[in-house]
């Protein structure tokens, strides 16, 4: 049964809850009513993501009269097959991030407040399909995620904030003309109308231009080199559960943004600048990876392994290139799926080892494992599916990405499967040196997870080995949802 | 003159009666807690009378005045931007003792002057208007009396007086040129002129008074390079005022402007020319604005370059008026647009800032360290107010941002819509440096703050439009298209 309206109670759900949480709730009860929130949220959007998956239903709702004529913006929302899954993450991530707050002391209430307003915001990035209202959505999420970075993290966490903001602003600015550009040649803000109407219509810049305008916008939230500074300190600084949305989902709006937008809107000149995108591909995987090696903070470790793992993404769009398939897209698509969850699970299970030992300085940690049996799994699992262990989800996407993206460039995948191999060495070696070794004594009087933190990392785990065991969950919706993007534009 | 001719120019003879009305009242009654009321309410008479001539708008008194659309939309926003303002000084104007039915009857006069200014359409009613706009402006700003209030209303004085000179020149050479002071017909004679002439001397002339002319409400709107006097005026003059100044006083100016170039210099001729002048002005004011409001410590001057920054934004859509062969309307509409939603804004902000300078006696950036402890709601409310300065939604500030740089873009403004969303980037630094001081440092002392009921109403009204017109600017943008209409005819 198609429940019409569902797009809207996804978006509206959490921004409703923030604000009963803001209005009228403290401390614990705050806490309580987030969780409820958040696993609602969680229903919806399962029931979403199953919806459309075995009935292709695509929930669409659409205002036209928001707006004057003259200007005509809408409030339209739509799920195909990319956003499904990713509203499904967002729905995931989001109780995750509620649960691993668990703990938080001070300004309890604010906190879920801005959690549950991020998430709201994200979704609406994911079902939009009205450019303006894509972009407005686009530009919500910064606030909350400021706030949470600047109040809630460690370290220098008002210039990290102020960093992934000004950064994120700067990017979403170029966006802005783009965006403003192709109404003044389109005369439409329709997502799904303008990749008919853009090569017949008279454009004020050269469309080249304009995909780089777009693309830049994408190209700082994924992030690609040489855009990524803000994300080591963001990351880094952030509490856990902004660590966990930022990863999660946040980069994937700008992985969502190529798929959709520059792919789906440009596949000529995405064809035409494919082989720079796999250059910067290429130097996300490789560059990423090496300075990884050489982290000693263990936040700053994923972080960093994100712009490797966000590399692949970028691997993987740049098929286009040669006689596209949908194949390396979906793996695209599919590597932020997992990488969502992946890395979710270990800036969590980082996040909760940090509350117990004080530090995250990795010659500090050692000897873990016995004290800590439940986190050690987990971030083993974690760890394991990040280098793409066969099993596990990780696997699946990024060996989707190397058979889509050889035939187009061949070069660029044999350097990149390279990537795989330097993700084993500071993954292993990262678990090696924090959990495993000779107890220390000052841990001795530390614990295990509490019955509460099984929860969010059960979930992750369980769509991490469920994934990898059936990736066809998740990728035929992607392979769907990305077919038809390209016989829509004519590309295939 | 007859019945017609003064019931056209009802709000504005009701405006000034009410300012009569708050002096004597003042004069026989001791009890001047009556005095914000009686002025709010007698707010609604020029409104309701602004509502009833909206029916058949007509020129009057000799076609001097013309009631219109366009002057009805800039009469609301002063009307709310004066209610606005005379709300938040509640308590404010407490410490001006004996004196505060003149503070509230000089906001109503110059209010009274801005009616007059958005609806006359001849250049001689235009500058008297003006002058009624900036003598009792100029009064209010002094109104501490203290040295740094009375720099403040001596600065606005002279430099008033200069730049009325300067657009008095200009306005004379148009005279000289057309031999009528009636907008329409100068419009007429210079579109005759330009159609048979081909002298280039003459074209000269007219640019010369347009440049005039738009240095002198250049003054008004504090755009670059007019705009040395803001800082100090903003910072000297009674909080309230300030906001008043900054929206109301803006608005009139742009009215003006708009007015005048669409009826006098709309010829395809000389709209190139002075559509590049303004694109230039603009581009400085939002770039020289913005750089220099990041240095600022006190709150009131930050908002003072801010301000600057803000009419350079608001210029993008003077210069997008203008095409190669028609006139664009989306540019003024954004103008329109941006104008209201900016009230509403910026007078939140300074509504919490006198709220918050009440408390704590000074107007330094720091004296908002930890708002969000002593006083959440203010600080909540300043924070979607800054939200709404630097562009980000659900606010206002956003909707009518995209507006005005979507018609530039529209007019192959694409460099200057380019400079201005770099420009609110650069913006979101200095704004945001605002709420990280609420919401993360520590106070001093953390004794709450409970504002006022005037104060927090006034600002809670504002907040809400902000936000409200943020989800809805349909309205908004409908009321500015028609006004804009009327005057394209």
């Amino acid at each position: 049964m198609e429940i019409p309206g569902i797009l809207s109670i996804a978006i509206f759900l959490p921004f409703i809850s923030a604000v009963i949480v803001a209005v009228f709730l403290t401390g614990k009860t705050a806490r309580g009513f987030a969780v409820i929130a958040s696993a609602l949220e969680l229903v919806v959007t399962g029931y979403i993501f199953v919806a459309h998956r075995q009935n292709g239903y695509d929930f669409s709702e659409k205002i036209t009269s928001w707006f004057p004529e003259s200007f005509p913006v809408q409030y339209f929302l739509s799920v195909d097959g990319i956003s499904a899954p990713l509203i499904l993450l967002t729905g995931l991530l989001g109780i995750v991030a509620i649960f691993a707050s668990w703990n938080i002391t001070e300004r309890t209430k604010e906190h879920f407040m801005w959690l549950l307003l991020l998430q709201g915001a994200v979704i609406g990035v994911f079902t939009s399909m009205d450019f303006l209202l894509f972009f407005l959505f686009w530009e919500l999420e910064l606030i909350p995620m400021f706030f949470l970075i600047s109040i809630w993290g460690t370290g220098r966490k008002e210039y990290s904030a102020m960093k992934f903001l000004i950064f994120t602003i700067l990017g979403s600015a170029f966006m802005l003309i783009g965006i403003l550009v192709i109404f003044a040649g389109t005369g439409t803000f329709d997502m799904t109308k303008i990749s008919e109407a853009l090569p017949s219509s008279n454009l004020i810049m050269p469309v080249g231009i304009l995909f780089l305008f777009m693309s830049i916008g994408f190209a700082v939230k994924l992030p690609v080199f040489p855009l990524h500074t803000w994300l080591p300190d963001a990351h880094t600084d952030a509490p856990t559960a902004a660590s966990v949305m930022l990863a999660g989902v946040l980069l994937k709006m700008g992985g969502y943004g190529l798929l959709r937008v520059s792919a789906g809107m440009f596949p000529d000149q995405l064809e035409k600048y494919a082989w720079v995108l796999a250059l910067l591909g290429v130097i996300n995987i490789i560059y990423g990876a090496a300075i990884t090696i050489r982290q000693t903070d263990l936040k700053r470790l994923i972080a960093y392994s994100s712009v490797s793992h966000m590399g692949f993404v970028l691997l993987g769009l740049s098929a286009m290139g040669g006689g596209i398939t949908s194949l390396a897209m979906t793996g695209a698509a599919l590597q932020m799926f997992t990488h969502g969850t992946i890395t979710g699970l270990l800036f969590l299970t980082i996040g909760f080892i940090y509350e117990r030992t004080h530090t995250r300085h990795i010659p500090d940690l050692g000897g873990l494992a016995r004290r800590m049996p439940v986190f050690t799994v987990s971030l083993v699992v974690a760890g394991l599916a990040s280098l793409g262990l066969p099993g596990t989800s990780g696997f699946v996407s990024e060996i989707t990405i190397f058979l889509g993206a050889f035939p187009a460039f061949k070069l660029a995948t044999i350097i990149a499967a390279f990537g795989v191999v330097l993700t084993a060495a500071y993954i292993l070696w990262m678990i090696q040196r924090s959990m495993f070794g000779p107890e220390k004594e000052r841990f001795a009087q530390i614990g295990d997870a509490t019955a509460v933190q099984v929860i969010p990392i059960g979930l992750l785990i369980v769509s991490i080995i469920g994934v990898g065991i059936y990736p066809a969950f998740v990728s035929d919706v992607f392979t769907e949802g990305i077919t038809e993007m390209l016989n829509m534009t004519g590309a295939n | 003159m007859n019945y017609a001719d003064i019931i056209l120019i009802a709000p504005e003879i009701s405006m000034a009666l009410l300012a009569s009305i708050i002096i004597i009242v003042d004069l026989f009654s001791s009890n001047k807690k009556l005095l914000a009321p009686l002025s709010l309410i007698g707010l609604l008479v020029p409104l309701c009378f602004c509502i009833m001539v909206r029916d058949n708008p007509s020129l009057g008194f000799k076609g001097t005045v013309k009631v219109d659309d366009f002057s009805l939309f800039f009469k609301y926003v002063i009307i709310l931007a004066t209610g606005l303002v005379i709300l938040s000084s509640t308590t404010y104007a407490k410490r001006f003792d004996k004196h505060q039915g003149e503070y509230y009857s000089l906001i109503l006069l110059s209010a009274t002057g801005m009616m007059l200014l958005v609806s006359a359409v001849e250049l001689i009613t235009i500058y008297i208007a003006l002058e009624l706009t900036a003598l009792p402006t100029a009064a209010l700003a002094a109104f501490i009396r203290e040295k740094k209030s009375a720099e403040s209303g001596i600065k606005f004085l002279i430099l008033s007086a200069v730049s009325s000179a300067v657009l008095l020149y200009g306005m004379v050479l148009i005279y000289g040129f057309t031999g009528t002071t009636h907008l329409s017909e100068i419009g007429t004679v210079i579109a005759n002129h330009l159609s048979t002439s081909e002298q280039i001397t003459d074209n000269g002339i007219l640019l010369f008074s347009v440049i005039l002319i738009t240095a002198g409400f250049g003054f008004k709107i504090s755009a670059v390079p007019f705009q040395m006097w803001a800082p100090d005026v903003y910072e000297g003059a009674p909080t309230p005022i300030t906001g008043f100044l900054s929206v109301a006083s803006k608005a009139a100016g742009f009215a003006i402007i708009l007015r005048i170039l669409y009826a006098v210099f709309e010829n395809e001729a000389l709209s190139s020319d002075w559509a590049s002048m303004m694109a230039v002005l603009s581009a400085i004011s939002m770039s020289v604005g913005n750089l220099i409001a990041i240095k600022q410590n006190n709150i009131k001057r930050m908002l003072a370059y801010s301000t600057i920054a803000q009419a350079g934004y608001i210029m993008v859509g003077l210069a997008a008026m203008a095409g190669n062969t028609t006139l664009y309307t989306s540019g003024p509409v954004g103008i329109l647009v941006y104008l209201a939603g900016y009230t509403f804004t910026n007078l939140a902000a300074f509504a919490v800032i006198t709220a918050v300078s009440e408390d704590s006696g000074d107007d330094s950036v720091d004296s908002f360290a930890g708002l969000i402890k002593k006083s959440p709601t203010l600080a909540v409310i300043m924070t979607v107010s800054m939200i709404s300065l630097i562009g980000i939604p659900p606010t206002i500030g956003f909707m009518a941002k995209i507006y005005l740089f979507g018609a530039a873009v529209e007019t192959n403004l694409t460099w200057l819509a380019i400079v201005a969303v770099i420009n609110s980037v650069v913006s979101a630094y200095y704004y945001l440096r605002v709420v990280k001081t609420m919401f993360i440092d520590s106070p001093d002392e953390e004794q709450e703050i409970h504002p006022k009921f005037g104060v927090l109403s006034a600002a809670v009204i504002a907040i809400s439009g902000t936000v409200f017109f943020g989800f809805f600017p349909k309205p908004i943008i409908e009321l500015a298209r028609d006004a804009i209409n009327t005057i394209i005819g």
